[in-house]
C-alpha cells in the first residue's frame, strides 16, 4: 500500500510542478497577483508530495518491502538499517527522485526567503524552477518509476552493490545533489532576468548567497566523492578523470568562475550578460552530467542505466532547456549594458583572468569528455582520452590562475594600483620560491621545476590569504563575512594545490607478491607481510592481513587491509589499510591468493595527499562563510520593510 | 588609451588566449588518445604497433595461468572470432574472473602477444563495458 501512496504522490507532485509553472509564469506575464500566490502555494505542495513520495520509497527500504522491483534490486535482509537508507539513492530510480526533492527542496527555500522581491520577479524564478521540477518528475514516472512492483515479490532482495556500502558514499549523492541542483536556483533568477529585459545591482546581490550555498554543497559532494573513491576503490588514486568525475566537476568550474563574476557585477556593476550567462551555463552543465550519468553513454562504475529511452528523455530535455536558455540570452542580453571602466590592474581585471583561466580549463574538459561519445555517434571508432591530457589542458590554465590569485586578492575595484603592496608581495613571492626549494631539496631530496613551481605557488596562495587577512585586521578594516570567507577559501585552495604537488610528485605505487613473513619496501618503508586470518561482518566473509609497517627499524604501523566476499554477490571487494598522517598517507590493499601461500598486495606512499581533502573542505567552508555575510540578509530586511511600509501606505 | 584600443587589445588578447587554448588541445589530444579493438580487429592488423590502446573482449574460460606465487598472470581474451592472449604484471580487479568481459590497456609486442599495463573489469554484475558488448554481439549480426 506504502509503495502505492508514494508512487500517486509523485503523480500529485508532478501535476503541482505544472500548476507551479503555469501560474508562476503566466500570472507574472499578466500581472495577476492571484495566479502568482497561486504559483507560491503549488511550491509548497509539490515539495510536501515528493517528500512523501522519498519517505514511501525510505519505508519500503527500511521495512525490506521486497515486493518492490527496486528495493528488491538494491538491498538484502541483511543490509544494516544505515546502508537500506543510504539505498534509497543507490540505484538510478532512487537518484532521480532524491534529485527531484533536492530541487523542490530549494525552490520552497527560494519561495520562503525572497519576500523582498518584487513580485513578478519573484513569481518568474518560481515558475522556472517548476518547469525543471516537471522534467524531472515526468521523467521519473515516465521512465523510471521506483515504486514499480515486482510479482511475484522476491524472497530476498540482491543488495546493495558493495561499493556503495559506505559511510562516505551514503551522504556523497545527497551533498552532491544539493550541489548540483542548487546552480538550478541561480539558473533560475537569470532566465527571469532575462524575460524581463532588465538587471538592476539588486539582482547579483541576490543570487551570490544562493549560488555560494551550492557550490559550497558541491565543493564538499566531489571531496567525498574523491575521499571515497582512494579508499574504497581499492587503489588510492584520488581523482581519475574519469567521466562521471567530469560531469560534477564540470559545473564546479562553471560555479567558481559564476561566484567571482557575480562579485564584480555586485560591486561595480560589470560583467553583466556574461554573469547572465555563466549561471545558464553552470546548471546546463549539472543537467548535461544527470544525462552523461543516467543515460548510461558512459564506460563508468556511476552508469547503471542503459535503457535508451532514458537517455533520449535526458537528452531531449537537456536540449529544451540549454537550448531554451541559450535562445532567450541571445535575444535579451544586448540589452543589459555595463557602462563603467576599470584599469589593468584593478581587482576586477584580475577576476577577469580568473573567469577566462577557469572557462579555459573547463572548456578544454568539456572537449575531452565529449569528444569519445561524438567519435562513437558518427561511428568513427571507438577511443577514450587518457588522463594525461586532463590533467596536461587542466594544469596549464591554472598554474598562472594561482600566480594572479595571490595579487588579485590585494588588487582594489576600480584603481589601478596596489596602493603600496608590491613590497610586500613581491616579498612573499621570494619566500615562496625559497620555501618550495627548500622544501623539494631538504624534504624531499629532488628537485623538480614542476614541482618547485607547484609548491611555490601553493604557498604563495596560503601566504597571501595570511597578509590579507593580517592586513586587515591591522588596519581595523571591518572583516565581513565575503571577505572571511574569501580568505579561507583561497587559503583551502593553497593546501589543496600543496597536496596535489605533493601527491603527484612522490607517490609511490607498487604491486607486490608476499608470502608470510616477506617484506617490500618503498620510500624506505617496510612493509611486512604478518598475518593473515578469516573475518566475518554482518552480510559478508573474508581474509584480514596484517602489514607491519617500520622505518629504519622502527614500528610505524600495522595496516589492516581486507578482502572481502558478499553473502549476495560472487565480486570480491578491497578495503584498503590506510595509515593516515600529516605528512604522508601509508596504504596497502590486498590483491589475491596467488598460491603457494603468497598473496598479491598494492603499497603505497601518498605524500601530503589529506591536504587535498583539507583543502576542499576549507574551500567550502569559505563559501558557507561568504553566503552568510550579513549584508545579504540587511539588504534582504531593508527591502522587506520598505515593501511594508509601501504596500501600507498604498 | 581609448576605450576603442582598449577593447582591440583584450580582443587580441582573447584570441591569443584561445589560439593558445587550442594549440594546446590538439596537441595534448594527439598523444593521448586510446582506441579500442576487439581481437578480430587485432588480428586483421588494424591496431597500431609501438603505441598504445585497448583490447575488450571475454576472458576465455579456463585461459587463466599464473607463475605460482608471483604476479605474473597470462590469459585470454576473445571476442568469440579470434583470440589474443594477454600478459599483465600487477593486481588484476577484484571483479576480474574467467568469462567476464574485462578490457586492457598497453601495446602489442613483435610476438603478437598483448602487454598489459591496465586491466579494467566490469564494474558489477549486470555491467560490461559497452564496447565489449557491442563487439561480442556484431559477429551474431553480421553472421559471421
Amino acid at each position: 500500500m506504502i509503495p502505492e501512496i508514494g508512487h500517486f504522490a509523485l503523480i500529485l507532485a508532478l501535476l503541482l510542478a505544472i500548476a507551479q509553472t503555469l501560474f508562476g509564469l503566466g500570472g507574472a506575464a499578466r500581472r495577476h497577483a492571484g495566479w502568482m500566490a497561486a504559483g507560491r502555494s503549488a511550491v509548497a505542495g509539490q515539495f510536501v508530495f515528493t517528500a512523501l513520495a522519498f519517505g514511501a520509497l525510505t519505508w519500503a527500504f527500511v521495512q525490506r518491502d521486497f515486493s518492490v522491483l527496486y528495493v528488491a534490486t538494491n538491498s538484502n535482509s541483511e543490509l544494516p538499517l544505515l546502508y537500506r537508507i543510504a539505498a534509497v539513492w543507490g540505484g538510478h530510480e532512487g537518484s532521480l527522485l532524491l534529485w527531484a526533492l533536492a530541487l523542490a527542496g530549494w525552490s520552497l527555500a527560494v519561495t520562503a526567503f525572497s519576500r523582498s522581491l518584487e513580485a513578478p520577479f519573484r513569481s518568474r524564478v518560481i515558475g522556472i524552477l517548476g518547469f525543471i521540477s516537471i522534467g524531472f518528475l515526468l521523467f521519473m514516472i515516465a521512465t523510471s518509476n521506483p515504486f514499480q512492483r515486482l510479482v511475484p515479490p522476491a524472497p530476498d532482495g540482491n543488495d546493495l552493490n558493495p561499493l556503495l556500502q559506505d559511510f562516505a558514499l551514503a551522504v556523497h549523492p545527497p551533498i552532491l545533489y544539493l550541489g548540483y541542483v542548487g546552480f538550478a536556483v541561480a539558473f533560475s533568477f537569470a532566465c527571469a532576468t532575462l524575460l524581463e529585459g532588465r538587471l538592476d545591482a539588486g539582482w547579483a546581490r541576490w543570487t551570490r548567497p544562493w549560488t555560494l550555498a551550492a557550490w559550497m554543497f558541491l565543493t564538499v559532494g566531489i571531496a567525498l566523492g574523491s575521499w571515497w573513491a582512494y579508499y574504497e576503490l581499492g587503489w588510492g588514486g584520488w581523482w581519475f578523470w574519469d567521466p562521471v568525475e567530469n560531469a560534477s566537476f564540470m559545473p564546479w568550474l562553471a560555479g567558481t568562475a559564476l561566484i567571482h563574476s557575480l562579485a564584480v557585477t555586485e560591486k561595480r556593476g560589470l560583467f553583466k550578460s556574461w554573469t547572465l550567462l555563466l549561471a545558464v551555463t553552470a546548471f546546463s552543465l549539472s543537467l548535461l552530467g544527470t544525462f552523461l550519468v543516467r543515460s548510461g553513454v558512459l564506460i563508468s562504475v556511476h552508469a547503471f542505466a542503459t535503457d535508451p529511452a532514458r537517455g533520449v528523455f535526458v537528452l531531449a530535455f537537456l536540449a529544451t532547456v540549454v537550448l531554451g536558455a541559450l535562445l532567450l540570452y541571445a535575444w535579451r542580453a544586448p540589452r543589459l549594458k555595463s557602462a563603467a571602466g576599470f584599469e589593468i590592474s584593478s581587482r576586477e581585471s584580475f577576476l577577469l583572468f580568473n573567469n577566462a583561466f577557469l572557462v579555459a580549463a573547463l572548456g578544454l574538459i568539456l572537449l575531452g569528455t565529449l569528444y569519445p561519445l561524438f567519435m562513437d555517434a558518427l561511428r568513427l571508432g571507438k577511443i577514450s582520452v587518457g588522463p594525461p591530457y586532463f590533467e596536461l589542458v587542466f594544469l596549464v590554465p591554472m598554474l598562472p590562475l594561482l600566480a594572479l590569485l595571490g595579487v588579485g586578492m590585494h588588487a582594489a575595484w576600480k584603481r589601478g594600483t596596489l596602493a603600496g603592496k608590491r613590497r610586500r608581495l613581491v616579498l612573499l613571492a621570494l619566500s615562496a620560491l625559497a620555501a618550495a626549494l627548500v622544501a623539494g631539496a631538504a624534504v624531499y631530496g629532488e628537485l623538480r621545476p614542476l614541482t618547485t613551481i607547484g609548491f611555490m605557488l601553493a604557498l604563495w596562495v596560503i601566504g597571501s590569504a595570511i597578509l590579507e587577512l593580517v592586513q586587515r585586521l591591522r588596519g581595523r578594516q571591518a572583516l565581513s563575512g565575503a571577505v572571511l570567507g574569501m580568505v579561507i577559501a583561497h587559503f583551502g585552495l593553497g593546501l589543496a594545490a600543496l597536496g596535489i604537488t605533493g601527491v603527484q610528485s612522490f607517490r609511490i605505487e607498487k604491486d607486490v607478491a608476499l608470502g608470510v613473513g616477506e617484506t617490500a619496501t618503498i620510500a624506505g618503508y617496510d612493509f611486512r607481510l604478518a598475518a593473515l586470518r578469516d573475518v566475518r561482518g554482518p552480510n559478508f566473509v573474508g581474509v584480514e592481513a596484517d602489514v607491519l609497517v617500520a622505518k629504519d627499524g622502527r614500528a610505524v604501523t600495522t595496516l589492516r587491509p581486507q578482502k572481502r566476499l558478499y553473502h549476495s554477490g560472487g565480486n570480491p571487494m578491497t578495503e584498503a589499510g590506510i595509515e593516515v598522517g600529516a605528512a604522508r598517507d601509508l596504504f596497502a590493499a590486498l590483491g589475491e591468493d596467488l598460491g603457494q601461500g603468497r598473496w598479491s598486495l598494492r603499497i603505497q606512499y601518498k605524500p601530503l595527499i589529506r591536504y587535498i581533502w583539507l583543502g576542499a573542505l576549507l574551500i567550502a567552508l569559505g563559501g558557507g562563510v561568504a553566503a552568510f555575510d550579513r549584508r545579504y540578509r540587511r539588504a534582504a530586511e531593508a527591502r522587506e520593510s520598505a515593501a511594508a511600509t509601501a504596500g501600507a501606505s498604498g | 588609451m581609448t576605450p576603442r584600443r582598449k577593447r582591440l587589445y583584450a580582443v587580441l588578447a582573447i584570441l591569443a588566449g584561445v589560439s593558445a587554448a587550442v594549440v594546446l588541445a590538439v596537441v595534448a589530444f594527439e598523444d593521448n588518445l586510446l582506441y579500442f579493438y576487439n581481437p578480430t580487429q587485432v588480428m586483421a592488423g588494424e591496431a597500431p604497433m609501438g603505441r598504445s590502446f585497448r583490447v575488450g573482449g571475454m576472458v576465455t574460460q579456463g585461459s587463466v595461468q599464473r607463475s605460482a606465487g608471483s604476479l605474473e598472470v597470462r590469459f585470454v581474451v576473445t571476442d568469440f572470432r579470434h583470440s589474443i592472449i594477454v600478459r599483465y604484471d600487477g593486481l588484476l580487479p577484484d571483479l576480474f574472473r574467467e568469462g567476464q568481459g574485462i578490457i586492457a590497456h598497453g601495446r602489442l609486442t613483435e610476438s603478437g602477444e598483448f602487454r598489459a599495463d591496465e586491466v579494467l573489469a566490469k564494474h558489477d554484475e549486470n555491467y560490461m563495458p559497452p564496447e565489449v558488448a557491442e563487439s561480442l554481439q556484431a559477429p551474431a549480426e553480421s553472421g559471421g
